[in-house]
């Protein structure tokens, strides 16, 4: 067992995502299926092989600091499930 | 139990850009709410981001007079959590290889120099504002979002866990601020926001190595706070201690109201930010002549403004490390000076009347009503013997409230001073005739009791009458008789 | 007449000689789609009003004389995961199902510019995350060579529309292979160019290392057109490289020879089905009698890309995707408070196989298990590609399969997500290489399309078109037009 459903309970509070047991259940078998499969990484050597994050040898792209006009507030807000005075409206927040 | 307190600062600032770190809107503040937005900052479904040469620029010149290494090659990276002052409910900020690293600066505290290493200054944007619908988070049903702030391009400066007291601290935010200010790259009013300060503060048992565990301060929104938090935080730290207790690693936030701290949440469970290298940005290699050309165009920071300050216009270290401690304040003495005035006079008045009224009236230099040009004409007028420098206050008082000229107020309210002694020679001779014990006492030997007879003559003469002539016509007066 | 069944070279021709008009082309691609979609479903929206709108457009500049582009008027599909406009783009899924952009991507900004119409959004796997449009939360699209079977995946609306008539050319994405199985299980030619190639600004992001967009079309003729369209800088993505657009039609010449060819043995390892690889020897020794010299090549970290894909592309996933939150766009399921809300509102509208990469791009990247997945998967990437880098200082171009099977049936693969990664493993390298591929139709088994994949390094999509006609002029592959047959 590569996962337990612990860990993949974990991993659905860092994602922001809830299960039922039954779906727990399913999903931790198919990551540990695709995590045993994974495992063939552990063969190959990548001793002193540096990570590609980027495939192009792209550098220093930058823009100038000019202001260009926003986007009209209504356009902003046409897409929000719930507005008010200008504002996007969302449930309390809770701290701690 | 003695103890050590030990204290690092995570000083966020606002740069003064025109646009913002990733699209072109504006970094105005104050706009209307979701004014200042684009697809790009309100992170909608397949945007793109693209660096702001100048915030590479200005993050270069502060790691520079930070005394910081520039790193050859630094790179954005996302830092993931959701929040929903976060559209993307992540950041894209730096992690392990932030712009500029090892760095320090030099505080003077109590007469004492000491040294700050800078950890690291690190490139990132800024998140939204959120309105709550009640009184506290916690006690509203709902909140509103403002996308105006995301995008804003922030720098972060980190220090070394350096300092060992509040008053340590607080030069130290001084101090970045100052340079900050002094390099033009932040407005750095902490009440708008462009310069925020964390604190992470621990104790340990003097002469023990080990770090004591840290607890986070938040919300310190001015020099005030940081300094009276770590005050409290270092009592409180102090107190579970003793005890025997544990200090909890966690986040505090500061109430400047009640003059407390209290628990946000545990960082315990230590937030796990799934940090990877942005796939959107490519890699920022500074050329290295490029540093150099920055290096040679920084202009004057705090210290050699301090001590041309010392050199060219002999004022006394604490006077210059006063008046410098604020780029404004310190342009507004070049501007005396500019103006004719004696540079120990114009540091005298910044250092006294003018801060003293900035302060009751809560506002910065910048919004001084009295120009450098109308306080070398007040201070002229002193010097001129025109008006005593006590009369000069009730002038200056004036001229901050009206605005006026000193020139104007003297006249309109008659207070020239008096300087002919055949003006005043009778009320002189009225005053000893009518105090005949103070001036037997005087001339018995008491120095003092002429310090009456001088308030009798000011008295009658409204404080115009130039207090050194009185001061020797009565001396003459009384000895002569 | 049937107009959907030409291509868009061929209908610019009859364009510009007046033969027929733009209104009635698109009319005629319309009532194509009225007589299929019902079955082939390539489709979330159709925008016909403004497709008729931009064909009346380009009449008018007709008519008075004006010069049009090769596109202009040729009505065509947009996969759903390009931002337009004014018109929802949904990208097959139920949290952005009310989402209407407010800006243009800037390929669509492009093909507005020539005049381009556009007949509708294409059905595809949710959020490309799929090999078959299975995991669409609307609705599977059906391949119009066989109705039962899969268009393959996540481009499957893009090229069911095309292999279908009811879109001259389209546009697709392609992550791990989402352009070229799709195209090779339609037999139709689709391409992949170099990563940085195409503007990423707009597209609705997936894996952004290894995302682009690229055409799907009829023929080689076509997708040269439509390169010619949508390559290019631009300002407004960092990943964008700032280099002149060749024309790519000037490399639509049936001549390869001495064209150096290599066969890397690890693609043509077991799953294959057998009739595949038939049909790719035979596409071998064709071109070898075209004037190609071969040589058998390794490729020997190419067993290791598929989980090296599958660490890397999750977890840019399990980021990109965290905006989708209810809070700002998209649908929401509202919750006691805002963490409540997240939970409640991704779970519900978020499909299974997106949630599946989500967690594992979370996994892969938390702590603890950083560098162990994420990290040593970056590294293993550097090793594919400098597998590529090798190959082609002796090669002009790689040929492989396109996949190992033909396209198979709605249901078989859906309850194991593995076998259906599986699927991309002669794909996938060359996303994490960046480097251009197109697929060609080279034969069919069963009366389904077999495609052939033509890999070349980075900027050489002139070497894959030329490679591509030459093939393509000596068969009759790219001439059938699918069937409809089936049972649904």
């Amino acid at each position: 067992m590569k996962i337990t459903c612990k860990d993949v309970a974990d991993v659905a509070l860092l994602s922001r995502l809830e299960f039922s047991e039954k779906e727990l259940e399913t999903f931790t078998g198919q990551m540990d299926a695709i995590l045993e499969y994974a495992e063939v990484l552990n063969k190959v050597n990548v001793d002193n092989v540096e990570p590609t994050a980027h495939v192009l040898p792209l550098k220093n792209v930058m823009r100038k600091d000019e202001a260009r006009p926003s986007l009209a507030r209504e356009l902003a807000l046409s897409n929000a499930p719930e507005q008010e005075d200008g504002y996007f409206k969302v449930p309390k927040i809770m701290e701690g | 139990m003695d103890y050590e307190i030990v204290i690092g600062l995570e000083i966020h600032t606002e740069l003064k850009t025109h646009s913002k770190i990733f699209c072109g809107c504006s970094t105005k503040f104050g706009s209307e709410q979701n004014t200042n937005v684009c697809p790009v900052c309100l992170g909608l479904p397949g945007v793109l981001p693209v660096i702001n040469e100048k915030v590479v620029e200005f993050a270069v010149r502060v790691g520079l007079a930070l005394n910081c290494e520039i790193l050859p090659f630094s790179k954005f990276d996302r830092k993931n959590y959701y929040y929903p002052d976060l559209p993307k409910n992540f950041q894209t900020s730096q992690y392990d290889l932030p712009i500029a690293v090892n760095g320090h600066l030099d505080i003077v505290v109590d007469g004492q120099t000491k040294r700050i290493g800078i950890t690291r200054v690190h490139m990132e944007e800024d998140a939204g504002k959120l309105v709550h619908s009640g009184n506290t988070i916690n006690d509203s049903d709902s909140a509103l979002v403002d996308y105006n702030r995301t995008g804003v391009p922030l720098l972060e400066i980190v220090s070394e866990p350096d300092m060992s007291s509040p008053e340590e601290a607080r030069a130290y935010l001084e101090k970045v601020k100052a340079i900050l200010e002094y390099l033009d790259v932040s407005d750095c009013k902490m009440e708008e926001g462009s310069l925020r300060c964390d604190a992470n503060i621990s104790l340990r048992p003097r002469g023990v190595k080990k770090l004591g565990t840290k607890a986070e301060i938040k919300n310190l929104n001015s020099f005030r706070s940081v300094q009276r938090g770590l005050e409290y935080e270092a009592a409180r730290q102090e107190e579970v201690l003793d005890e025997g207790g544990r200090i909890i690693q966690e986040t505090r936030t500061w109430d400047e109201n009640k003059g407390i701290s209290l628990s946000m949440r545990s960082k315990e469970q230590l937030d796990d930010y799934r940090f990877l290298p942005e796939p959107d940005l490519v890699p920022v290699i500074v050329d290295p002549a490029k540093v150099e050309e920055i290096r040679t165009n920084l202009p004057e920071l705090p210290d050699a403004r301090k001590q041309r300050l010392m050199d060219s216009y002999g004022l006394s270290e604490y006077d210059a490390s006063v008046i410098t401690t604020s780029k404004a304040m310190a342009d507004y003495l070049d501007q005396g000076v500019e103006c004719k005035a004696d540079a120990k006079a114009v540091a005298n008045w910044l250092m006294g009347e003018v801060s003293k009224h900035l302060n009751n009236d809560g506002i910065s230099i910048l919004a001084c009503p009295v120009a450098p040009k109308q306080l070398a004409q007040l201070i002229a007028l002193i010097e001129k013997g025109t008006i005593s420098s006590k009369i000069a206050k009730t002038v200056f008082e004036e001229m901050w409230t009206s605005r006026k000229d000193a020139e104007v107020i003297v006249k309109e309210k008659g207070l020239v001073q008096i300087s002919d002694s055949s003006e005043i020679i009778g009320i002189v001779d009225a005053v000893i005739a009518a105090n005949p014990q103070s001036v037997a006492d005087f001339n018995a030997g008491k120095e003092k009791a002429i310090g009456f007879l001088v308030g009798q003559i000011m008295k009658q003469t409204k404080g115009r009458a130039n207090p050194d002539m009185v001061n020797s016509l009565l001396r003459e007066r009384m000895t002569s008789n | 007449m049937e107009l959907f069944k030409y291509t868009a070279a061929q209908l610019h021709q009859k364009l510009v000689s007046k033969e027929i008009s733009a209104t009635e082309l698109t009319q005629n691609v319309l009532a194509r789609m009225d007589a299929v979609e019902n079955d082939v479903k390539s489709y979330i929206t159709e925008t016909r009003d403004s497709a008729l709108a931009q064909a009346k457009a380009v009449d008018t500049k007709i008519s008075q004389g004006q010069d049009i582009s090769v596109l202009a008027g040729v009505p065509g599909a947009l996969k759903d995961n390009m931002c337009t406009k004014g018109v929802t783009t949904t990208c097959a899924s139920q949290i952005l199902a009310n989402f209407v952009p407010p800006y243009d991507a800037t390929v669509v900004e492009k093909l507005r510019a020539e005049d381009a119409v556009v007949v509708g959004k294409a059905n595809m796997d949710e959020f490309a995350m799929g090999g078959s449009t299975e995991n669409s939360s609307f609705f599977p699209t059906h391949n119009p060579w066989d109705l039962s079977t899969v268009p393959g995946g996540s481009s499957g609306g893009s090229a069911a529309a095309v292999a279908a008539g009811e879109a001259i050319w389209a546009l697709g994405s392609d992550t791990g292979g989402s352009i070229r199985q799709p195209a090779s299980y339609c037999g139709l030619v689709g391409m992949k160019p170099t990563y940085g190639r195409v503007s990423r600004y707009g597209l609705v992001a997936y894996a952004s290392s290894l995302d682009q967009i690229g055409p799907i079309t009829r023929d080689v003729t076509d997708c040269a057109h439509v390169l010619n369209s949508i390559c290019g800088y631009d300002a407004k993505d960092s990943t964008s490289i700032n280099a002149g657009v060749p024309d790519y039609t000037k490399s639509l010449v049936n001549n390869i020879k001495g064209l150096k060819i290599g066969l890397p043995r690890e693609y043509f390892a077991s799953g294959m089905d057998p009739e595949v690889e038939r049909a790719i020897n035979k596409a071998i020794e064709q071109l070898v009698a075209l004037g190609a010299e071969y040589k058998e090549i390794s490729m020997p970290h190419t067993e290791y890309a598929l989980s090296a894909y599958y660490m890397l592309a999750p977890a840019e996933a399990s980021s990109n995707l965290a905006r989708y939150d209810g809070v700002s766009f998209g649908q929401r399921v509202e919750g006691s408070d805002i963490v409540d809300m997240y939970k409640k509102t991704r779970s519900e509208f978020l499909g299974a196989e997106v949630k599946r990469r989500i967690m594992l791009g979370t996994y892969a990247l938390s702590a603890g298990y950083h560098d162990a997945y994420y990290l040593k998967a970056l590294k293993v990437r550097t090793l594919v590609k400098q597998d590529f880098d090798k190959a082609f200082e002796n090669l002009d171009v790689i040929i492989t399969p396109t996949a190992p099977t033909t396209a198979f049936k709605i249901g078989e693969k859906t309850n194991d997500p593995l076998a259906m990664y599986l699927q991309d493993v002669c794909t996938i390298p060359v996303n994490l290489a960046g480097v251009p591929a197109v697929s060609i139709p080279c034969g069919f088994a069963g009366g389904m399309p077999i495609g052939l994949q033509i890999i070349a390094k980075p900027l050489g999509e002139e070497t894959l078109i030329r490679t591509a006609y030459t093939f393509e002029q000596n068969n009759d592959y790219h001439k059938g037009f699918a069937p409809l047959g089936g049972v649904k």
